[in-house]
């Protein structure tokens, strides 16, 4: 029997250090269903959960899926699923019911070529703006975009933490290259890996009120079977939890579900510069497309521009205070990703005329190569 | 009854080594012929047909979404009989989780419609086309890289679920058993309303089989009663249609395969029993398997 925590050093895909991340967080139910390129996410945590006490149910489809992790997390146990395209598209509807429910849990799209079937095994970043509005209605979501193999494995970590913290689904929106591609994965000690849990309910049980909101604007989480009256609804609902069909109640409800998030942007975005302090053209760029970007900031410079990145590791909500500063003082923005325009759309959108956004994208099935990033660089500045 | 020459399969698809799905569609296609329509949810015959332009098919396929292929199906059917179309066959071709799991709810609901199609499961017991994981189709003490340990629960009974919805022709059949195999798809091609027959499908990868069993361990499966040749109609009386000459044991049939492995005594004890049990209740006895046989039923394929 192997811990929860591997601690040690581990060549491993991103798949995997994804399940072990989750293990380490504490994830401890995980409702699965196959689907490439991130079947092995769901066969390694099936061998891993039972060593630690979890449980691995494979589902009869991803509605199913993304509906058993919601109920898991409703009873109190932290809770995950990975799928890809065709998978996520089936969660949408659970998803806004995560949202509107305030329930915990996190949700990994491993992402393949798409519309549709698509490129099964092969990579994309395609699903960006379903991932923000993919569910119907209007909601604020968290999603993070890992880079490595090492950085799945904690960000799926930060992940759970952040759905622990606000109460909501948390995307992983990683891709197959990163899902597949092994690498180095150091693990530390257990004691040295911070876990959030979301806050349990003080005070008399009778006058509990399971969403109204706590010192954080989030409210206390009890869970079904712990003795506390609750009511959890995908209606609209009040504090209490209970259906109220009116606009009144629709306006308090969305402010809170928005108002959580918006008031929390500083803890939640989270981005990295590479060469940026005196960069004049940025490269934004997020996944495994900001890695083959960093080797095209060195080659730009080289070559005489001053080229920086900044790397999305939250991609939603997005960094729009930092690319208006940057729009302030660059000469520009170059969005590279692997769809036909989503990210760079919000750059052009928070530039706001100030600096010209230009896209470096690609259909999906490959990577973009360092090479076209800096030709895009020359052609646009 | 002969089987057709005719060829809708084409050499150069991207099956498996001894795939048995491969093998099931050629000789179903020979049976529905020219004029059919194939609807298919994801499975592994999405990328058996192989990529363009070197597609294996030839007769129409349309490719749908893992959940959804009765229903579309459904729809192509209504196209159809509001064109006037009245002499095309339209099949529904899922693998396991395309009907026991993911695609049950579209299945059941085109059922209850009486929807006029013809839905062939063939089942190899896991989703093998993401590599071996378990469906509710596959049975207990099998190995998937979802069931590490062996799978705890029995296989889900598909014949019996269709069943209760009464459509006009439900059937299981192999492709070793091939008179049987044949009358049911010709039985099922002249029959309106809904038809659903349950191919067993064996699959060298997922099974842990080598490539040339994949014939032997599908007859061994017919023999030993683990998969029982049946069928119904409308009236919901259950036949047998082929009585093996004696029941093997089921150890001879899962033995052969590597994904048993790890099977208990138990377990085999279990299996062992279920099947017998099962034999009997559907009319099987040996002095019967005995009888059928001395008059040749299915004597020459054995």
């Amino acid at each position: 029997m192997k811990p929860a925590v591997l601690t040690g050093e581990h060549f491993m895909t991103g798949d995997v250090a994804c399940a072990e991340g989750a293990l380490a967080a504490g994830c401890r139910f995980f409702g699965g269903y196959p689907i490439t390129p991130a079947t092995e996410v769901a066969e390694h945590i099936a061998g891993r959960l039972p060593e630690v006490g979890g449980t691995f149910i494979q589902m009869e489809d991803e509605i199913a899926a993304m509906a058993s992790i919601i109920g898991a997390s409703c009873a109190g146990v932290k809770s995950m699923t990975s799928t890809s395209g065709p998978g996520f598209s089936l969660m949408m509807e659970n998803i806004g019911l995560a949202i509107c429910t305030e329930t915990p849990c996190v949700v990994v799209n491993v992402q393949r070529a798409g519309p549709s079937t698509g490129l099964p095994t092969q990579g994309a970043q395609g699903d960006m703006m379903q991932a923000r509005w993919g569910s119907h209605g209007h909601y604020d979501i968290i999603a993070l975009a890992p880079s490595s193999p090492q950085e799945i494995f904690y960000l799926t970590i930060e992940a759970f933490n952040l759905s622990e913290t606000y109460r909501l689904p948390v995307l992983i929106m990683t891709d197959e290259m990163i899902g597949h591609i092994s690498e180095r994965v150091v693990i530390p000690e257990a004691k040295k890996i911070k876990t959030v849990s979301r806050p349990g309910p003080k005070g008399r049980k009778d006058r509990f009120k399971p969403f109204e909101p706590g010192a954080n604007g989030v409210a206390p989480m009890a869970h079904a079977g712990e003795g506390y009256h609750i009511h959890v609804t995908g209606l609209t609902h009040d504090e209490r939890g209970y259906p109220v069909m009116t606009v009144e109640a629709q306006k308090a409800m969305m402010a809170q579900l928005m108002g959580k998030i918006q008031r929390n942007l500083d803890d939640i975005i989270r981005t990295e510069a590479y060469r940026l302090e005196d960069a004049e053209v940025v490269i934004v760029s997020y996944g495994v497309s900001a890695r083959t970007s960093l080797a095209a900031v060195d080659e730009a410079r080289e070559q005489g521009i001053k080229a920086g990145l900044l790397r999305l590791i939250t991609v939603w909500p997005f960094p729009e205070a930092q690319i208006r500063n940057l729009a302030k003082r660059v000469k520009g923005f170059v969005t590279v990703e692997i769809n036909l325009g989503q990210i760079h759309l919000e750059v052009e959108r928070c530039a706001a005329g100030k600096a010209p956004s230009f896209l470096v994208g690609h259909p999906g099935g490959t990577i973009i190569t360092p090479e076209r990033v800096v030709e895009a660089l020359k052609e646009s500045f | 009854m002969g089987i057709v020459l005719d060829e809708y399969v084409s050499g150069g698809n991207v099956g498996c080594p001894g795939c048995g799905a491969v093998l099931g569609m050629r000789h179903v296609l020979k049976i529905m012929g020219k004029r059919t329509i194939v609807v298919m949810p994801a499975c592994c015959w999405g990328i058996i047909a192989g990529p363009f332009p070197s597609t294996s098919l030839r007769v129409p396929l349309l490719h749908v979404p893992f959940e959804t292929g009765a229903a579309c199906a459904g729809g192509v059917r209504q196209a159809l009989i509001s064109q006037g179309k009245e002499d095309i066959t339209v099949i529904v071709w899922a693998g396991d989780g395309g009907t026991f799991d993911i695609g049950l709810q579209a299945l059941s609901c085109a059922a209850e419609r009486d929807e006029d199609i013809i839905f062939v499961c063939y089942d190899n017991e896991a989703y093998m086309n993401t590599g071996i994981q378990r469906s509710s189709a596959t049975p207990e003490a099998a190995w998937t890289t979802t069931t590490p340990e062996g799978e705890g629960r029995f296989k889900k009974d598909i014949f019996e679920i269709v069943r209760a919805h009464r459509p006009s022709y439900v059937a299981s059949a192999v492709v070793t058993h091939a008179t049987d195999f044949q009358m049911k798809f010709e039985k099922a091609k002249d029959k309106k309303g809904f038809r659903f027959i349950h191919l067993l499908s064996a699959c060298p990868a997922g099974w842990r089989i080598s490539s040339d069993d994949s014939i032997e361990v599908v007859r061994l499966a017919v023999e030993s009663g683990s998969f029982p040749l049946m069928e119904t109609d409308e009236e919901g009386e259950v036949r047998l249609t082929y009585y093996p000459e004696k029941l093997i044991p089921v150890t001879e049939y899962l033995g052969l395969q590597g994904r048993f492995k790890q099977i208990s005594g138990t377990q085999l004890s279990g299996i062992q029993e279920f099947v017998e049990k099962r034999m009997r209740k559907l009319g099987y006895t040996e002095e019967e398997g005995m009888r059928r046989n001395r008059v040749g039923d299915e004597r020459a394929f054995k």
